[in-house]
């Protein structure tokens, strides 16, 4: 079963959570004791109408207040795929939240009310999407009820976001735009007849006909090694396995490989899935290998094909969001964790922060603050193996951990 | 390397999936095992005997192939555990050959630490956390692999992978630490333990459409067999006296029953069902109206029942 993973982003009261729980409604996902659950809440909250967002905002708080404020992941599939879906939180102090929820996904769903059309949020939810180089968009414009589901509003809205999207730094996004009203479930699941002067697909319609490939997919074969499995029983004694999973494209045996940091050269000797032996392993396949040669290998080591080197640097300029309370400083220094290599780091600079909003304004402070993103500069204790962000998702990307705190505090790709 | 090359099966062509040998969600797990591994001293695996620790443990055997299982399992026992798990549990761990360590919620009442309940819903479900929360002060464990799965409930939908517990075993919801890409950060001071979930993303109808696909042997309880039952606020109960409280008007009658999920007989409630093998259980859970935890008596005590058991170090 092929898994497509989705992140929402959209503005307080845009109707996200709503949207979510009219596609589990439509595609008969939710049971009728969860549904039966969403009603009672609803009646005991003195709505008139089934307040779906109370299927996702799984916490006390999120309740109370009414928003979502962490990411929640919801699941529903169809005869041909599963999906996943992490809810967002739309408020700007939740943008790391929103980054968290991007990071792995393939598909973004941009609401926007109909009634507002494009506001600031949605240049910053876009902005996001864009730099984490998330593939397909689709615009959804809500509660069109609101606006008797005019198309002039929806022409309109789909205007202004195309000249967001002319400014857009990734030119392989595509962007789709879907009118619908998530309360009435116009367009969601099923075609409406309300708006007749659209005869594009609805939401579930256009993921369905999404390829479910997986985020690690591009780019150059990465093989970084997790764990060194050596069982030293009688019947294995001699064997040296290194398990990771493969990203990028398949590995054969046979193949000439060269160990990073070391540089040693070596080839793929056999492959294992679990107690099978393959001769070809493609990307995203959690495998155990083994190599010519006695060599030595350990964690945080990364095997690539030897005619496809990454860069070895021990210095690099990033695409920082960061996402703790403490700001980050130059000087300061973190533990880098790129992949499975976790290498000592001091912030040399902060270049710039970056407005998310495409004016194309850049403020030098020398500092990054909760939510803000900008362009940092770091000088790392050893080596990583690196491709930019562009090239390859899985190596191009790491975390910065408070080496104090131990918390995730930030995220970089690498320009 | 005769011996390894007489062990391993034919080879076998590419599979042309687009998402890894196996499927992306046991790709996803084995790589999370992985983790646990390489970044903690002291990982144990919570083990109840039901569907999804099975799941985990066929995973965990997977990831680390041809070595053993490297730690141990742990069963926080209820003393009112189904019968057939314990059997299963015992049969499995001396099949596999791992260590198995049993930590009982009576010997935490019998210390005084905790109460027992009293009434119509008693049930040491509640009292686990106690127990759980000493033995991994006792063994000084840093990770604990469990089954939760995000869809069981919607406050689990806000877990994340590497869950950060502190010193108290609380959870701390609204403070998490952002998980980007598949990069997992395990990082803790002394005393914190991280609560690990590699079934994250699968949903109930994924976990069922593993044990057919691999054929992994799970406890009788979980297919169609004929037991003495009550009825109360519409859930089907098992008439065990010694365990489960029944009022005088509660009548048992004998029924074709299965369980869909598997906890203390004080809390799991039954389906009335006709399924006994795997392919029929795969099909009436493809069919059901009803989720998994609505048969989960634990959590109808408030809309909030999980997530405050959870800031209590709950599992």
């Amino acid at each position: 079963m092929n898994v497509l993973k989705i992140a929402t982003a959209g503005s307080v009261d845009d109707g996200k959570s709503t949207l979510i729980g009219r596609l589990l409604y439509d595609t008969k996902s939710l049971t009728e004791d969860k549904l039966e659950a969403i009603k009672k809440s609803s009646e005991q909250r003195g709505y008139d109408y089934l307040d779906f967002s109370l299927a996702t905002d799984g916490l006390v708080a999120e309740r109370e207040q009414g928003i979502t404020i962490d990411v929640a992941h919801i699941y529903f599939s169809t005869p041909t795929k599963s999906y996943i879906i992490a809810d967002t939180p739309g408020h700007v102090e939740y943008t790391r939240n929103m980054v968290t929820g991007a990071s792995t996904s393939q598909v973004a769903i941009i609401l926007i009310d109909a009634r507002k059309g494009v506001i600031e949020q949605t240049y910053r939810h876009f902005f996001i999407n864009n730099l984490l180089r998330v593939k397909n968009i689709i615009v959804a414009v809500n509660k069109m009820d609101l606006v008797d589901y005019s198309e002039e509003v929806f022409n309109n809205i789909k205007k202004d976001f195309e000249a967001l999207n002319a400014k857009s730094t990734y030119g392989e996004q595509i962007v789709s735009y879907i009118p619908v009203s998530a309360l009435k479930g116009d367009n969601i699941v099923d075609k409406t007849d309300a708006m007749s002067w659209y005869n594009g697909d609805t939401i579930l319609g256009h993921l369905e006909e999404l390829e479910a490939q997986d985020v690690y997919d591009a780019g150059k074969v990465r093989f970084p090694v997790q764990t060194v499995i050596r069982p030293k029983t009688d019947e294995f004694h001699d064997f040296r396995g290194y398990a990771g999973k493969i990203t990028g494209g398949s590995l054969k045996v046979g193949d000439a490989v060269t160990v990073l940091p070391s540089l040693t050269q070596s080839k793929i000797k056999e492959i294992f899935f679990f107690d099978t032996s393959y001769e070809e392993a493609p990307a995203g396949s959690s495998v155990n290998i083994t190599l010519e040669g006695d060599i030595n290998v350990t964690r945080g080591d990364m095997l690539v094909k030897t005619d496809e080197l990454p860069k070895i640097e021990k210095q690099v300029t990033a695409t920082v969001c960061w996402m703790d309370s403490k700001n980050l400083v130059p000087g300061t220094k973190y533990i880098v964790q790129h992949n499975t290599n976790r290498v000592l780091s001091k912030i040399d600079s902060i270049n710039s922060v970056i407005a998310t909003d495409y004016t194309g304004e850049q403020e030098n402070k020398n500092k990054l603050s909760l939510n803000e993103i900008g362009e940092v500069s770091i000088k790392l204790s050893k080596p990583i193996y690196f491709d930019s962000y562009n090239d390859n998702k899985s190596n191009g990307a790491f975390i910065l951990i408070d080496a104090q705190t131990n918390t995730t505090a930030g995220a970089g790709f690498i320009n | 390397m005769e011996t390894l090359i007489n062990e391993i099966k034919p080879q076998k062509t590419t599979n042309a999936s687009l998402q890894g040998l196996g499927n992306a969600l046991e790709n996803e797990a084995i790589y999370i095992f992985r983790e646990v591994v390489a970044q903690f001293e002291k990982p144990v695996l919570l083990f109840s005997g039901g569907k999804d620790s099975i799941t985990l443990v066929r995973l965990a055997q997977k990831a680390f192939w041809p070595a053993k299982i490297p730690f141990p399992l742990m069963h926080i026992d209820t003393g009112h555990n189904f019968p057939e798990t314990i059997a299963f549990r015992d049969k499995l761990v001396k099949e596999l050959g791992v260590e198995l360590i049993v930590r009982n919620v009576q010997d935490s009442i019998d210390q005084g630490k905790v109460v027992e309940e009293t009434g119509k819903y008693a049930s040491r479900n509640m009292l686990q956390t106690t127990t759980l929360l000493d033995a991994i002060e006792e063994f000084k464990f840093d990770a604990c692999i469990g089954g939760a799965r995000r869809d069981e409930e919607k406050a689990r939908a806000k877990e994340r992978i590497f869950s950060v517990r502190d010193d108290f075993g609380q959870w701390d919801e609204k403070n998490q630490r952002p998980e980007l890409f598949d990069m997992l950060n395990g990082t803790i001071e002394i005393g914190q333990n991280v609560r690990v979930f590699p079934i994250s993303n699968w949903t109930e109808l994924d976990v069922w459409s593993y044990i057919q696909k691999e054929d992994i042997e799970i406890p009788s309880i979980y297919f169609a067999h004929k037991r003495n039952i009550f009825l109360r606020d519409g859930l089907i109960w098992s008439a065990e006296d010694d365990v489960v409280f029944r009022a005088e008007d509660e009548v048992v009658e004998e029924r074709w029953v299965r369980f869909r999920t598997v906890g203390d007989m004080s809390c799991t409630a039954a389906v009335l069902s006709k399924a006994d093998s795997i392919d029929k259980v795969v099909e009436e859970i493809r069919d059901s109206k009803i989720s998994e935890r609505g048969a989960r008596i634990d959590d109808k005590r408030s809309e909030a029942a999980m997530e405050k058991r959870k800031q209590q170090g709950y599992f």
